[in-house]
């Protein structure tokens, strides 16, 4: 199977970078599988889970995936491996956010919402 | 001439000063490993960004083209956002930095422009302040935050974002001091909006865009200039532990000649009451 470069920068670090054969992308509109070859193609994304090579798992949340002849590359705002994640103080977040959500309004509550959606994603990609 | 017990005082304090400035030069050089490790883990990310931006921004242009990019059409009301450090005793770090931006607001004021500033850290507030004060819309403190991260710049821009969308102002330009090495730090002014768009090789790709160019453009630009602040802030937190670094040296290396100085006329001082005494010793002898 032909292999690609792919790249995970996240403002403060690279996260990943190197060869692989597969990547599977939360893309803004559905997931996408990106393999070598791939035509030019760039895309928002929504906080998921993207997977290198049907096997290692990583949780991102907000970016661009932009996808060209040199590679992938993925502008993540925030970006971290499932495994490192830790349970405990994502639940905890998680219940303060929806606390938050309940309480916000206006401008708040959008953010609120924001918040909400990637801590709950990020809780859908830990249990999975 | 000082007594023998004023030079031992001073040669004391001196001493002591030299162990603090000695001190602080070897935090800073640890702090500045730091920060230039941070500086460059996030280099790949601003770059990748630029050949983005460079790649979409070719694509459109004209009236279709966002504010951010395009400005209002208006050059009226002038952002400042001054990047300074919180503490001071880093040579002239703050000092050359405010002083650029003050050329910046003589020539803009010289030219009929109204100016408005934010500061970031609290020395170049201070330093700005007793010039500018009415000009100065708020200060954000960063003293508390000890490693920057991207969040405190997303802050920043959001913030800088907002006062843009209220049309508070037309063009905002950055000013932070750009890390050249320990001894070269180049205080620079950034025009952050509208944005720089820099010249890639054009969009030679022929791109598939998920939803839509312009959706993506819209979202990549806010992130664009919390990149830049970001890239600002990190730039800025490694000059100012060099500038500290090469400064506190320097002060090391004053404390010691000035040890040396002081040692020697402590030691004349004392040969000569010696000798003094010893010639009175002498003479009463003879006299008797």
């Amino acid at each position: 199977m032909a292999s690609f470069n792919f790249e995970l920068v996240s403002p403060e670090r690279v996260l990943f970078s190197g060869d692989v054969n597969s990547v599977v992308v939360p893309a803004a509109e559905g997931e996408i599988t990106v393999l070598a070859n791939h035509a030019p193609f760039m895309s928002a994304v929504r906080p998921g889970v993207v997977t290198v090579d049907g096997g290692k798992r990583l949780f991102v949340r907000g970016g661009f995936v932009d996808v060209n002849a040199s590679g992938l590359t993925l502008l993540a705002e925030q970006a971290v491996a499932v495994d490192e994640i830790d349970r405990e103080k994502l639940a905890a977040d998680l219940k303060s956010a929806e606390d938050e959500l309940k309480g916000a309004t206006g401008e708040a509550l959008a953010a609120a919402e924001d918040r909400f959606a990637a801590l709950s994603a990020m809780m859908a990609a830990v249990r999975s | 001439m000082p007594s023998l017990k004023d030079l031992r005082n001073r040669i004391a304090s001196v001493k002591a000063t030299q162990k603090i400035t000695k001190a602080m030069q070897m935090v800073a050089a640890a702090k500045l490993r730091r920060a230039q490790t941070a500086a460059e883990a996030a280099r790949p990310y601003a770059s990748k960004m630029e050949t983005v931006l460079a790649n979409l921004g070719a694509g459109i242009s004209g009236a279709d083209a966002p504010k951010l990019l395009a400005g209002t059409g208006s050059d009226q009301v002038h952002l400042l956002v001054v990047c300074t450090a919180e503490r001071g005793l880093c040579g002239a770090f703050n000092s050359s930095i405010a002083r650029l931006a003050r050329e910046h607001i003589s020539k803009l004021q010289q030219a009929g422009k109204t100016v408005k500033i934010l500061c970031v850290g609290r020395k170049g507030y201070d330093i700005l302040k007793r010039q500018y004060e009415k000009l100065i819309l708020d200060v954000v403190d960063l003293r508390s935050v000890k490693q920057i991260g991207y969040a405190n710049a997303d802050e920043i821009a959001k913030r800088v974002m907002a006062m843009f969308e209220a049309g508070e102002f037309d063009v905002a330009t950055l000013f932070y001091s750009q890390f050249k090495s320990v001894i070269a730090q180049i205080p620079t002014a950034q025009r952050i909006i509208p944005a720089e768009i820099p010249e890639g090789a054009g969009a030679a790709a022929s791109y598939e865009y998920e939803p839509d160019e312009g959706a993506i453009l819209a979202s990549l630009l806010p992130r664009n200039l919390s990149v830049q602040v970001f890239r600002a802030l990190l730039e800025n937190a490694a000059s100012e532990q060099g500038a500290r670094m090469s400064a506190m040296d320097n002060a090391t290396r004053n404390a010691g000649d000035m040890i040396k100085k002081q040692t020697q006329k402590y030691n004349r001082t004392r040969q000569a009451m010696i000798t003094k005494e010893l010639i009175e010793i002498i003479s009463g002898a003879e006299a008797l």
